[in-house]
């Protein structure tokens, strides 16, 4: 009964990573594709979907090195990086106390990977939740980077498929059960609000760190 | 030197997942102060869907972006499958930018 219970959840985890699978390889490709046509090197895309392995910062990066400014490169992606601090806080517990684990997992933690395992409240299952789609992003931002560096142009514009809209849906998807909780929900609000409103006028990375002054709303003034 | 940019944003952005990573692991974290994490992590990932809904850079994303992504949130916020809620607000998106909506 129990091992019943266990394949169906395994089926609707592993239905959900091919979903996000799909859409990572469509943006990979884009981006390997945007990679070459600025004229870098065929080798640069690929070192960084294996090294650096974090969407956002690497299209804000090919832009910059392509601008012949690696320096802002660096500083640009590593603000726009920073959040996977407070996500390692939040969910750097799901990989368990073996040092091996947690050095190799720690490398496929992203967005995704953070709102997956938020969403998992079963503490024996958030451990598969985050090394199972940490491993399917890894290779589908990779096979899909291949893609894009292969076919170049070909691959068209992700846009015109509408997965610019996908990922924000799949984030709000996923975040949607701690969203039930009215707290979380008015911190998290608060937060997002925050960040669109600052969007315009800071550099990127830092209006998303921003939405920590969403905590704020859990100071209650003392009453008298 | 592109080499170079490459490996230190790698290796920086693989220090900020370590360390809290690691982090977590070395404190004691009371209930109430793992509630505040998930918070935490909850509020930066209601700001990441909302700025990548709403804004393209520093300008507004446009219609057909944002109504793709209210339509998946509605379905979301009835529980249906993930799958459903991806496709529905990629679909949005889509036909309304193949209709001439921006």
């Amino acid at each position: 009964m129990r091992t019943l219970q266990r394949t169906v959840e395994d089926r609707a985890l592993l239905r959900d990573a091919a979903t996000i699978a799909a859409a990572m390889i469509a943006v990979g490709a884009s981006f390997g594709a945007i990679a070459i046509a600025y004229g870098l090197p065929t080798w640069v895309p690929f070192l960084m979907s294996t090294v650096v392995f974090a969407g956002g910062s690497q299209f804000l990066a090919v832009g910059l090195l392509a601008a012949g400014n690696p320096l802002a490169a660096v500083f640009a992606g590593l603000l726009l990086n920073a959040r996977h601090l407070p996500f390692g806080l939040a969910v750097g517990d799901a990989l368990g106390p073996r040092l091996r684990t947690r050095v190799i997992g720690s490398h496929v933690l992203t967005d995704e990977v953070a709102a997956f395992t938020l969403a998992e409240t079963d503490p024996v299952r958030r451990r598969r939740v985050y090394l199972i789609i940490g491993a399917t992003l890894f290779t589908s931002w990779n096979i899909g980077t291949a893609l894009g560096v292969l076919l170049g142009g070909a691959t068209g514009d992700p846009n015109a498929l509408g997965l610019d809209a996908a990922f924000p849906a799949a984030l709000l998807a996923l975040i949607m059960p701690s969203l039930r909780d009215r707290t979380t929900r008015v911190v998290a609000l608060t937060g997002a609000a925050v960040a669109v409103l600052l969007t315009p006028v800071l550099p990127a990375g830092l209006p998303v760190l921003c939405a920590l002054v969403g905590l704020l709303t859990l100071v209650r003034p003392r009453s008298w | 030197m592109v080499i170079a940019a490459i490996v230190a944003l790698g290796v920086g952005t693989y220090g900020m997942r370590l360390g809290g990573v690691l982090l977590r692991g070395r404190l004691e974290l009371s209930d109430a102060l793992q509630r505040l994490l998930a918070m935490a992590a909850a509020a930066l990932l209601a700001a990441l869907a909302g700025t990548a809904a709403l804004m393209a850079g520093t300008d507004f994303a446009g219609v057909a972006r944002p109504a793709g992504v209210l339509v998946g949130g509605v379905l979301a916020g009835r529980k249906a499958p993930f799958v459903v809620v991806v496709l529905a607000a990629a679909a949005t998106a889509a036909l309304l930018r193949l209709a001439g909506v921006p």
